[in-house]
């Protein structure tokens, strides 16, 4: 049993000056069979470990991951957390996330300062109001808090929009969720790391994956940089690598991996207090609590592995922000990165069985997986325990790629993937 | 960011381009004739390589014409540009 953290626990470290703080989680050496291994340990992998072992009595399990936890996209992304999806698939999907993240820090007993501070989505044109007023009563149909604002009142929200309707792209109006909000990213890793180790899940770090052992209609273990692991069960949640580790058992995936950048400014004093993003022109924006300006930029349209992502991207983003915000403009940005995201052609993830017994893919994520975290690893979860999926993502299934019953939410989701 | 040589216009940065995907993927010949396997597979399912990848790049902001690349996915760098109907070079 970990000691639990505390005002208490605080004050007690502080007279050892904070040398003696418990390990969050082991660094053990594999063993040679478990129950279920998980291919990667980002947000969703280790959610996905920490509900085997909580909901489902699996504690005999592993979680793999290539290079630290909470490395790839979860330390990459822009934080942002809500649920108005168009789509009642999606939108159970995303809510059923949204409702665990809201109880997520007592749960865990970690503070991934969940922040409700609402997310407004502009509309720039004729078609953006009609899209956002459909999505927006889609919304309330699905009992996702959700309205629509005029252009005075996203200014009323947010006093440093520039509302003027001269601009090339003027501000028509807007929606707001103001369930939605941000998370702090490691935290969300580290927390669950230190959940799924406590109940004896094995966290195993730098720990590649070079291939997957199979007889012709099951697998058989994996093949590791540390070794052969022989296990029933294997769940991927590799993000932008899942083609990669699709590939060793033959399967082709309707994936495409692309570079997603974002960036962050110097820190300021507190001008934003909430998340605003524009589909139209593409460009979101929040402030952390460090006062850093946190930017999301788009996707480049060729398929990359480099984690860097092209500079007429930043531009155009840039561009948009300034316009949008002329008082930023003489912020200086501090860093600029990339991670590589896994698209689906409907822009939907996949949390499915395969053709394989014991092979099961949690991925397609694209943009927007971080919100979805608690939920996704949850669902993933019952998937892998039961064999079958749970009603709230059967819809993303592989198989909606053959059958047609794709959950479309490019440009439904209420920004442009 | 890389650049690319454009085999009708000479070296150019990427972003004059627009990416067109995976190359090599024939449209079917008989379309009446495919499952509906065989038809996600046609539309929806790729290779995603990380490594060498034969892709179709379109010269937008150019000549306008279409050609074909072998790009490293790893790290951007072009092994070869070559033009449409022409076979992938053996790398």
């Amino acid at each position: 049993m970990k000691n639990k953290y505390s005002i208490f626990s605080l004050v007690k470290n502080a007279f050892s000056y904070h040398e003696n703080w418990e390990k969050a989680w082991k660094d053990p050496t594999p063993k040679k069979e478990y129950d279920a291994v998980i291919i990667g340990g980002g947000g969703h992998g280790l959610a996905t470990a920490y509900y085997l072992a909580k909901k489902h009595g699996m504690k005999n399990i592993a979680v793999v991951e290539k290079g630290w936890i909470g490395g790839g996209n979860t330390g990459r992304n822009t934080t942002i957390i809500r649920s108005n999806y168009l789509w009642d698939a999606s939108a159970g999907l995303y809510d059923h996330a949204l409702k665990i993240w809201e109880n997520l820090s007592q749960e865990l007993n970690y503070n991934v300062m969940f922040s409700q501070r609402g997310v407004m989505n502009l509309a720039h044109n004729l078609q953006d109001v009609r899209d956002l007023k459909r999505r927006t009563h889609a919304n309330r149909l699905n009992g996702i808090d959700s309205i629509y604002l005029t252009t005075e009142e996203v200014k009323k929200f947010c006093p440093i929009i520039n509302t003027s309707q001269e601009i090339r792209y003027p501000v028509l109006g807007g929606t707001l969720q103001k369930r939605a909000g941000t998370a702090r990213h490691d935290a969300v890793a580290w927390g669950y790391a230190r959940g799924a180790d406590e109940m004896g899940v094995d966290i195993i770090q730098n720990c590649e994956v070079k291939g997957i052992k199979r007889t012709f209609d099951s697998v058989e273990g994996i093949e590791t940089t540390k070794g052969f692991i022989k296990t029933k069960k294997i769940g991927v949640v590799a993000a932008g690598h899942s083609s990669v580790i699709a590939s060793m058992v033959g399967l082709r995936l309707p994936l495409e991996s692309k570079p997603l950048q974002a960036l962050v400014s110097e820190p300021v004093k507190p001008i934003i207090d909430t998340v605003v993003m524009s589909n139209a022109v593409h460009a979101y924006i929040s402030q952390s609590d460090k006062g850093e300006l946190v930017i999301g930029a788009g996707t480049d349209d060729y398929i990359s592995y480099t984690q860097k992502g092209s500079h007429d991207i930043v531009e155009g983003t840039l561009n948009a922000i300034l316009e949008l915000y002329p008082i930023f403009s003489r912020m200086r940005m501090l860093r600029q990165w990339g991670g590589i995201v896994d698209i689906c052609p409907d822009a939907s993830p996949i949390i499915s069985k395969t053709s394989i017994k014991g092979l099961y893919f949690n991925c397609g994520w694209g943009t927007g997986g971080f919100k979805a975290t608690p939920g996704s690893g949850d669902l993933f979860a019952h998937t892998i325990a039961n064999d079958e999926p749970h009603k709230l993502n059967a819809a993303f299934n592989l198989n909606r790629f053959v059958s047609g019953d794709l959950v479309d939410e490019h440009g439904a989701a209420a920004v442009a993937h | 960011m890389f650049l690319i040589n454009c085999p009708f216009c000479g070296e150019r940065e990427q972003s004059e381009f627009k990416a067109g995907g995976e190359a090599h993927i024939s449209r079917p010949k008989q379309p009446t004739e495919l499952s509906d396997d065989e038809w996600a597979e046609y539309l929806f399912m790729r290779k995603n390589i990380k490594g060498i990848q034969f892709e179709r790049w379109n010269h937008s902001h150019g000549c306008r014409k279409w050609f074909n690349i072998a790009r490293d996915t790893s790290n951007d760098q072009i092994k070869a540009v070559y033009k449409m109907g022409q076979k992938p070079p053996v790398i």
